[in-house]
């Protein structure tokens, strides 16, 4: 099946979602890959911060290339998830309901995802200049240090991606 | 006689090649693409190498790189033995060359100084370089930006000799199925056989910078690339590891003498988007 979808998330519209139906997704989502993941956890040990408001949100991993002048982003495909794996079961226990990333996820992720109702999207792995025209508005809001790894807030509208593992479990890989 | 080469000929030349290689493909890897999405089966496989093939146009109309992964820049070096290198060191200036085009050409920085540490170097240097002395008085600089997602799946087995190529093919298939969509299919796969351990490795590599349409002047080899290929195809994990029939474009081996004792296998899996230039001087 083929959706539309708003982000961030209720919750009560992924509940149905299956693996392998197709996304679109429209609003705004956030991108943090290796070395953000290990910045926020290490920040939620000192004081339980986080640079945005997790609940509901949809996580992008994803380093883009830089902006040409006049651009909004540079090249924006997914980096592989499972090097995210040992830091996600945490987010998702705070809340968040959508990664995006392409690649298999370890059997904590998976479990994490079925206890809170989340869902994993894979996009095209190599196929950034493509999907950086569905990104619309870039913003660095954490990390500005960590070059392409900071956490940005993109707008993005049509966002093409696939459900890889669906809130009930089943995954596509 | 002795030929005069200036080291800034090589930063200027690497400079290009950079933005070259990361925005365009080469004309065998053009084609292995097209020849993929004709043949494959599967409806979402279809449209994915679809997708990758508009990527391409994207890329290359509005210059910005095929992919945002735009690597490790590796530097293959072969130096006649009647040149002469002056105007400064060379390493420096393959290095200038990377840095110069990973910033004027807005790709991305993703090299860290140290693998413990990892502060990110800001330029995309130092960049990996092989050299090798030649005969002749020509410099012939091979660049292949080399992304991760592959490059993190790749592996080197120490096969016994008694496994032999029976070991060597299940080897193979067993890198390509662990790496399975991490690596970005439909994949590009580098194998070595032979040498030793580092020799096997590097063989892996230079397997991924030739042309995706030659095969092996070796009949057996090429036997076995072909067989290879059929059987990664086989496997199922297709386009983007949705699942069809395209999950290898080619399978490229190259092979070197080894010890008696030995039959390494080093197998360097590299994506849709492998990426090979070449120039010489
Ligand atoms: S594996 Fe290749 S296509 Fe995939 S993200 Fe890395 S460089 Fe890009």
């Amino acid at each position: 099946m083929e959706y539309r979808l708003k982000v961030p998330f209720s919750g009560d519209e992924i509940r149905n979602l299956k693996a392998g139906d197709k996304i679109f997704l429209s609003g705004t989502i956030y991108t943090a890959r290796d070395a953000a993941h290990k910045r926020m956890d290490e920040s939620l040990d000192k004081d339980g911060s986080l640079p945005f408001d997790i609940k509901g949100n949809v996580i992008y991993y994803m380093g883009p290339s830089p902006a040409r002048p006049g651009k909004v982003i540079g090249s924006a495909g997914p980096t592989t998830a499972s090097r995210m794996d040992i830091y996600t079961p945490r987010l998702l226990d705070l809340g968040l309901l959508g990664m995006i990333g392409k690649g298999k996820r370890s059997p904590e992720v998976h479990d994490a995802i079925v206890r809170n109702g989340a869902v994993y999207f894979a996009a095209i792995g190599g196929a950034g200049a493509l999907l950086s025209r569905c990104i619309k508005k870039s913003e660095v809001i954490a990390y500005d240090d960590l070059g392409t790894e900071a956490v940005r807030k993109l707008t993005v509208e049509d966002f093409p991606c696939i459900v890889v593992t669906d809130p009930e479990g089943n995954t596509l890989y | 006689m002795t030929r005069e080469v200036n080291v800034s000929e090589i930063t200027e030349a690497l400079a290009e090649m950079c933005i070259r290689a990361n925005h365009f493909l080469s004309e065998d890897m053009k084609a292995a693409l097209d020849k993929a999405a004709e043949k494959e089966g599967s409806a979402l496989g279809k449209d994915i190498l679809s997708q990758l093939q508009e990527n391409l146009d994207i890329a290359g109309k509005d210059m910005i790189p095929i992919c945002q992964d735009t690597g490790m820049a590796v530097v293959f070096l072969e130096i006649g033995q009647d040149v002469h290198l002056c105007g400064g060191n060379l390493e420096d200036a393959v290095n200038q060359g990377v840095s110069k085009g990973y910033t004027e050409g807005y790709l991305r920085k993703s090299v860290v100084n140290d693998p413990i540490i990892r502060e990110n170097t800001g330029d995309n240097t130092p960049a990996v370089i092989h050299e090798k002395i030649v005969p002749g008085d020509k410099i012939k600089i091979i660049l292949a930006p080399k992304g991760f997602g592959s490059e993190n799946m790749s592996r080197i087995f120490m096969l016994k000799p008694a496994q032999g190529i029976e070991g060597v093919k299940k080897a193979i298939l067993t890198a390509v199925k662990d790496a399975g969509p991490n690596a970005c299919p439909p994949v590009v796969v580098g194998v070595g056989i032979g040498g030793d351990f580092e020799k096997c490795a590097l063989l892996a590599k230079e397997a991924l910078t030739r042309s995706t349409d030659e095969r092996s002047p070796l009949r057996h080899i090429k036997e076995l690339e072909e067989e290879m290929l059929e059987k990664i195809n086989e496997t199922g994990i297709g386009p983007g590891g949705l699942g069809g029939h395209i999950t290898a474009l080619a399978v490229n081996i190259n092979t070197y003498p080894t010890h008696i004792a030995g039959l390494p296998v080093a197998v360097n899996i590299c994506c849709h988007v492998n990426r090979h230039v070449s120039l010489t001087i």
